[in-house]
């Protein structure tokens, strides 16, 4: 038998029922339709978080104390002790992976200037700090290596700083505010942030050399964390394993011991806002797969009625000399070339329902190839599978009772 | 003597309806050369359904040989019975069973549809042709639900006709229309005849007998009479009689 005959034969009888075909169709080209742009929305969303995560360095890495225990105390890390400065310098001379390095030091207190105040925290870091947040100056200049070994009483504001404190606008370059009667000179001011995905307002900001904060406001030896940046997002796993040894070393402790600090990179944040956000697009690709089901039933649903509404017809053809194969093969044919047709439909109705996501709500979305081609097999597969039966109901039928049929 | 198209050797056909045996055709035998145009007679109940359907392939004796020119039937599995209807046979209904909403010539090329051995353009030659030997070449793209019962049954006998088939069966053919169309279609089968096709006619009719060559009688599963008629009307010439209805 031709297969290009058969073809036509198929086509044909699905031109004679535009209507039917179309409504049949309906059902696929929703299900495929909901999965691209339930997909598109997940993703959107997925994209927008690692985006914020990047915007704050995702390659940032952070070394806090922790993990010790005293007679079995087990102290919270801002009361430890163990990072000191020598730490910070081993991991900024000896690293490879890391580029790099800053220590954290935090008073928080009410910050004054004139009549104004505001309660913040003074950070003590390094001048890598600014590479590390990736931050950036709007005004005035970043403290110096000279700065940070004379302890110079200097400090860089973010703007919300500069906004409580400095209220009439004037600019803060050169004057003073004071923290714990500690004066500290402005110098620059950072670039607004804007908050950031946790709603931390970025720009809430005091930034200091890390001496003056350790000596001058805190009077401590010791470093509440250090800040760093890998080489590379992909390479904070390496860089981890690398600053776990040079401060074992530091810390002199042995293989099998129990580190005394904590590492933490971005990574781990973002692996869990994946999981979560994977969590909803896996949820949404759920929905949108049943009504891709839903869609593949309708077309079993209307090729099992079309075969009992075309008893007659198929009769007819088999006393014309169709072979039960043939109208197999016809039957399947239309529920292919229908679930085929719905399936391009639904691509396009997806694309355009994601693009008026995007315009009207204003929703990151990202249309995923995967998403459209898996949609679109599926539902070339649902078609075969959902007309297989119809098809085969047909294709048994006896040719003397199907045109006696009335 | 001419070809043997069919041949019935002592045919039987039971049917089991729940515990009882019928025994629809009770063992016929008669043999049809190439070129006559047989009607089948019969009261309803006498087994020329059955017959119909024995001889059209669509199903197989309980006992008994049919030779279809030259090929034996009864030992054919579905699918082989399926190409042998194909090639060597034409149906035409009393209901006509045109496809629905399908022009004149889709419907006649149908039967070479499903034979893979001929071309698009020899299709559609052969349709034509067919459709011009009924009287239908101006009205090839006109659909079925745009034409007369008369019209439809032209369309019918041309698919019939189009895969040059060894025997044209005609079920009621003229049934389901008034006189004078009757005696058009008739008209058409008489030219057909006269072309040498052969032609098989089952009807409850009486009067179609006196338009063919040889007439079979059929009750309870028997033959019960197999005359050549040796006076065959012309179909035409009762036509011209039967006045032009134009109410």
């Amino acid at each position: 038998m031709n297969g290009t005959n058969l073809f036509k034969i198929a086509f044909k009888a699905l031109s004679n029922n535009k209507m039917r075909a179309f409504l049949t169709m309906l059902g696929i080209i929703i299900g495929v339709a909901a999965v691209i742009t339930m997909i598109a929305i997940g993703q959107g969303a997925k994209k927008s978080i690692q985006d914020q995560i990047s915007e704050m360095g995702s390659n940032i890495i952070m070394i806090h104390p922790g993990g010790e225990r005293r007679g079995g105390v087990r102290l919270d890390a801002s009361e430890m002790q163990t990072l000191k400065v020598a730490d910070y310098e081993a991991l900024r001379d000896e690293s490879i992976f890391l580029t790099k390095v800053s220590p954290n030091v935090s008073a928080s207190g009410q910050l004054i200037s004139g009549n104004n105040n505001y309660p913040s925290s003074v950070n003590g870091v390094g001048i890598d700090y600014l590479d590390i947040r990736q931050l950036k100056l709007d005004e005035g200049e970043m403290f110096t290596e000279e700065d940070i070994r004379t302890s110079s009483k200097v400090c860089v504001i973010g703007t919300t700083i500069r906004d409580e404190l400095f209220p009439d606008g004037s600019n803060p370059i050169g004057k003073i505010i004071r923290l714990n009667q500690v004066p500290l000179r402005v110098i620059g001011v950072l670039e607004s942030k804007g908050y950031n995905s946790m709603g931390m307002d970025q720009d809430d900001i005091v930034i200091a050399p890390y001496t003056t904060v350790m000596k001058r406001l805190l009077a401590v030896t010791y470093l509440q964390g250090i800040f760093a940046s890998a080489i590379s997002e992909d390479m904070t796993e390496y860089a981890t394993a690398e600053i776990t040894e040079i401060l074992n070393r530091q810390h002199k402790i042995g293989e099998g011991e129990a580190s005394d600090f904590e590492i933490r990179s971005q990574k781990e944040l973002s692996d869990m806002l994946n999981t979560t956000t994977n969590l909803l697009t896996t949820l949404l690709a759920c929905i949108a797969g049943i009504s891709l089901l839903v869609g593949g039933i309708g077309i079993m649903n209307i090729m099992y009625v079309s075969v009992t509404e075309r008893t007659k017809e198929i009769g007819l053809r088999m006393s014309v000399g169709a072979r039960g194969i043939d109208i197999l093969a016809q039957f399947l044919i239309e529920a292919i070339l229908i679930s085929i047709t719905g399936g391009i439909l639904g691509i396009l109705t997806g694309c355009t329902a994601c693009a008026a996501v995007k315009y009207l709500a204003n929703w990151p979305v990202y249309i995923q190839t995967w998403s459209a081609v898996l949609s679109f097999a599926v539902c070339t597969i649902t078609g075969v599978f959902f007309g297989w039966y119809p098809a085969k109901k047909a294709s048994e039928l006896d040719p003397i009772d199907a045109l006696r049929y009335e | 003597m001419s070809k043997t198209v069919i041949e019935l050797q002592d045919i039987k056909r039971e049917f089991i309806v729940g515990e009882e045996t019928v025994h629809a055709l009770r063992g016929v035998s008669f043999s049809i050369s190439e070129g006559e145009f047989v009607t089948i007679m019969g009261t309803s109940g006498s087994g020329k359904s059955t017959l119909l359907n024995i001889l059209g392939c669509l199903d197989t004796p309980t006992s008994g040989e049919y030779y279809l020119d030259g090929i034996s039937v009864r030992k054919m599995t579905k699918n082989k019975r399926a190409i042998l209807r194909n090639r060597k046979i034409g149906f035409v209904f009393q209901n006509y069973n045109l496809l629905a909403k399908t022009t004149a010539i889709e419907n006649v090329e149908l039967p070479l549809m499903y034979n893979g051995e001929i071309s698009a353009a020899e299709r559609r030659e052969r349709s034509i042709n067919a459709l011009k030997a009924v009287g239908l070449g101006d009205r090839l793209e006109h659909k079925s639900n745009q034409m007369s019962g008369g019209q439809m049954q032209r369309v019918a006998i041309a698919r019939a006709l189009v895969n040059n088939p060894a025997v044209i069966l005609a079920d009621e053919a003229t049934g389901n229309l008034d006189t004078r169309t009757s005696f058009e279609i008739l008209v058409l089968f008489q030219k057909l005849h006269a072309e040498g096709r052969t032609i098989i006619f089952v009807t409850h009719n009486p009067d179609i007998a006196s338009y063919s060559s040889r007439n079979i009688r059929l009750r309870d599963g028997h033959v019960i009479e197999d005359t050549i008629n040796g006076n065959i009307l012309s179909a035409e010439k009762t036509l011209a009689t039967i006045p032009v209805n134009d109410d």
